[in-house]
């Protein structure tokens, strides 16, 4: 948590001998807790105090980094409880779990589907962040799958295997690729932490309760552990999110650092149904990766959409440039619409365009990313608004005919709209899926 | 670690109950408990959740206009006839509560008469014995010469009418506590209006007690974290202590799941899409859930089972 000026104020010798270059202590304590100087400028700060002070100005959920380049997966680094107190920074990693057990090429069917898992949304991509092997025998066939994914896929790596023999050589293959290692527990908390460091990779921990965890992270931790990833035996949905809930309360609201990582769930279901929605729940409630088993492009897709809405920022709606856009082979006969600069409603107006195969030219008004409803409200998709884009991205010189089509819902905008820009006003359809026809009919 | 934490809520949120039994002058089987809570989605640790969220299975009183093919095969022969159509969510889906929907009302949708409503309601209390939510087609007048007939026919059997919106709630509020039914205040993803609402709606002698909150929600994909958010917002406030906040809140789920592009692009994803916006508003929150799926009914169903088993491992 961080500290206030006056607290940490208290921390300091309280001598005002000006060698930090303020006038007192209290100005230097001010300067810190503005964060705009470094501890470094007090020579006399005791090694307690310092360490206070360094650890008040880590975050209270450490930021875990795995794999590399492109498919680096970042988690962490949480704020809040609630999205709407301030946003989720770090989208939940979404991962698959491939067992050993299978045949080499089954493995390789998996993972290359699991490469295709990839999506575009409102002008975002989407895409899954995980692809874990997991040990069923020996640890030479562990080996043999480990290189098969590390050959296969670019997704970062994870290694299911509490097997110190079969964990090794695995991590050999894949040292340069920061792999995640699943998982530590009480019987072997040393050697991983061995590993870990050797191999540079992140490690989960586990354990039955939230309490022995904490345990576990502080020894971890003082082994010189600290990319770790937390989580909890297999339990009931509901005792799993109050484990979530708890542990990230525990970590914002008192500071506790042994429980400050991202967390791990590990979805044991094999119905797809109710282990999408077991993933959903917890991609909701404060999980930093989800492992399951399914495969389906339509499992990823909801469980990525679903990711998307609750880690968008609340404050800034996901919004495009405004401009002139054309659909298709647009030209000068083409009829034009007019929408807002929200992604959402862009897109979804976009996509009914396209599908109507009709050339057209989409203008997005910039409403601040508000909806045309609320845009409407609050005063940002007005006429003005409307000939000032119309002006603005020079509309007249593209087509013959100035005919605009708003949308349904803005009909009221009509008279007002057409005095002010000159042009003919039409009033399309209310929802989007009306545009296809609307247009053919035109 | 330090102890657990726990918050000190201030309050619980209302319960609904909906539907009377012949002990309560009605005739249902029996009644349909909603809200209730005393802390957030699924925290048993921290409070009490004595009332699991219910699915009522929506359905209409004509042919609906905007479902698709899908959803039309899923209930067959029955589909558009509301009593066959209900009849067959009882009896084959065990369906505890049904949502329909008067769109036949409305002028565009044919029109039908307050008469022809309030007598559809009354043969549906014959037919089945579940209790009912009944919305209104959306068009201001006529629901206001339709929805008084209907509550009317239902007398007594304390069902849940809707929608009372800010700009016309005095009309339905009046039938609502004449004919001894619960009602659903509309609040567009707004806090404030939603509680100004309320106290309207208690101002006119209808006790907080008897509604249920509808914040409007988006589809996964389509606005589904406003509503999210909204549902969180107004939970937290309610538990600190705004009574005017502390009602259950009810979600059409199937009407807005089912509008999605990804819902009618591909067959089986249209359950999918309304199982994942049952399951995220379930976790802000939700008391009432209108689906419209028989599998994306029965799923949800079980995760709410799942959910309520509160000592598990
Ligand atoms: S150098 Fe340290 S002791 Fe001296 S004035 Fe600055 S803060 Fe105080």
């Amino acid at each position: 948590m961080a500290l206030s000026g006056l607290d940490i104020y208290k921390l300091l010798p309280k001598t005002n001998c000006r060698e930090c270059g303020f006038v007192t202590c209290l100005a230097f304590a001010m300067a810190l807790a503005k964060k705009s100087i470094s501890i470094d400028k007090c020579p006399y700060l005791t090694p307690e105090a310092k360490k206070a002070l360094e650890e008040s100005s880590l975050p209270p959920i450490k930021l875990v980094t795995l794999g590399t380049g492109e498919n680096k997966l970042e988690v962490g680094n949480e704020s809040v409880m609630f999205r709407h107190e301030e946003k989720f920074h770090h989208p939940c990693g979404l991962g698959f779990i491939i067992e050993d057990s299978l045949k080499d090429a089954e493995i390789k069917e998996r993972l290359e589907r699991i490469n295709k898992l990839k999506f575009e949304r409102v002008g975002q991509a989407l895409n899954v962040s995980l692809a874990a092997i997991r040990q069923n025998g020996e640890a030479k066939r562990f080996r043999e799958a480990v290189k098969l994914a590390a050959d296969n896929t670019n997704l970062a790596l994870a290694l299911m295997s509490s097997d110190l023999a079969a964990i090794r050589p695995a991590l050999e293959l894949i040292k340069e690729r920061r792999p995640l290692i699943y998982s530590a527990a009480k019987d072997n908390l040393a050697e991983m932490a061995k590993l870990a460091k050797e191999f540079k990779a992140a490690l989960v921990v586990s354990a039955p309760e939230l309490e022995a965890l904490s345990g576990l992270a502080k020894e971890l931790s003082n082994q010189g552990v600290n990319d770790l990833i937390l989580e909890i035996g297999k339990k009931s949905i509901s005792a799993r999110i109050w484990d979530l809930t708890q542990q990230r309360r525990q970590a914002l609201k008192k500071s506790i650092r042994s429980l400050g990582y991202p967390s791990l769930v590990v979805v044991d279901e094999k119905d797809p149904y109710e282990e999408t929605i077991q993933a959903a729940t917890y991609i909701s409630k404060y999980a930093g990766i989800v492992l399951i088993k399914g495969i389906e492009p339509w499992q990823a897709l909801s469980l990525l959409t679903l990711r998307q809405n609750i880690y968008t920022d609340p404050q800034k709606p996901l919004q495009i440039e405004p401009n002139l856009y054309a659909v298709g082979q647009a030209n000068e006969k083409s009829p034009v619409l007019v929408t807002t600069n929200f992604s959402l409603t862009y897109y979804t107006v976009l996509g009914e365009v396209e599908a109507s195969k009709v050339p057209a030219y989409v203008i997005s008004v910039d409403t601040e990313g508000m909806s045309v409803l609320t845009a409407w409200a609050a005063e940002k998709f007005t006429p003005e608004k409307i000939t000032e884009a119309l002006n603005k991205f020079g509309v007249k010189d593209k087509v013959s005919r100035t005919r605009l089509i708003i949308p349904g819902y803005v009909a009221v905008l009509s008279g007002d709209l057409e005095d002010k820009s000159g042009w003919q006003i039409l009033v399309g359809p209310k929802e989007a899926s009306g545009i296809p026809s609307f247009l053919k009919n035109l | 670690m330090a102890e657990v934490i726990l918050e000190k809520w201030q309050q619980a949120v209302s319960t609904v109950n909906i539907g009377a039994t012949r002990a309560d002058g009605g005739s249902r089987s029996h009644v349909v408990k909603v809200g209730g809570e005393s802390t957030l989605p699924f925290l048993f640790s921290e409070g009490s959740l004595p009332n699991r969220p219910v699915i009522a299975f929506e359905l209409c009183d004509i042919v609906p206009a905007d479902w698709p093919q899908e959803l039309a095969s899923a209930y067959g022969a029955g589909f558009g006839d509301p009593l066959s159509w209900a009849q067959k969510c009882v009896k084959e889906y065990q369906a505890k509560i049904l949502c329909l929907r008067l769109q036949g009302a409305h002028p565009d949708f044919g029109n039908k008469s307050a008469e022809e409503e309030a007598g559809l309601i009354s043969a549906l209390l014959k037919k089945v014995d579940v209790p009912l939510i009944i919305l209104g087609c959306g068009d201001d007048a006529k629901d206001n010469l339709v929805l008084p007939a209907v509550c009317q026919a239902a007398k007594g059997e304390r069902c849940l009418i809707g929608e009372a919106v800010q700009d016309n709630y005095k009309t339905l509020v009046a039938s609502v506590l004449a004919d001894g039914h619960n009602i659903i205040a509309q609040s567009p993803i707004d806090i404030n209006i939603a509680k100004q609402l309320n106290i309207l709606i208690s101002d006119m002698g209808l006790a907080l007690e008897k509604i249920v909150i509808n914040p409007t929600i988006g589809a996964l994909g389509y606005g589904l974290e406003y509503a999210y958010s909204i549902m969180e917002r107004s939970r937290l406030a309610a538990l600190a202590g705004d009574k005017t906040m502390a009602c259950p809140f009810i979600a059409y789920v199937g009407q807005e799941a089912w509008r999605a592009k990804e819902a009618r692009a591909e067959a089986g994803q249209g359950i999918i899409w309304e199982m994942l916006t049952a399951t995220a508003l379930i976790q802000a929150g939700a008391d009432i859930l209108v689906m419209r799926h028989p599998l994306a009914v029965e799923k949800a169903n079980n995760y709410i089972e799942e959910l309520m088993r509160t000592n598990g491992v």
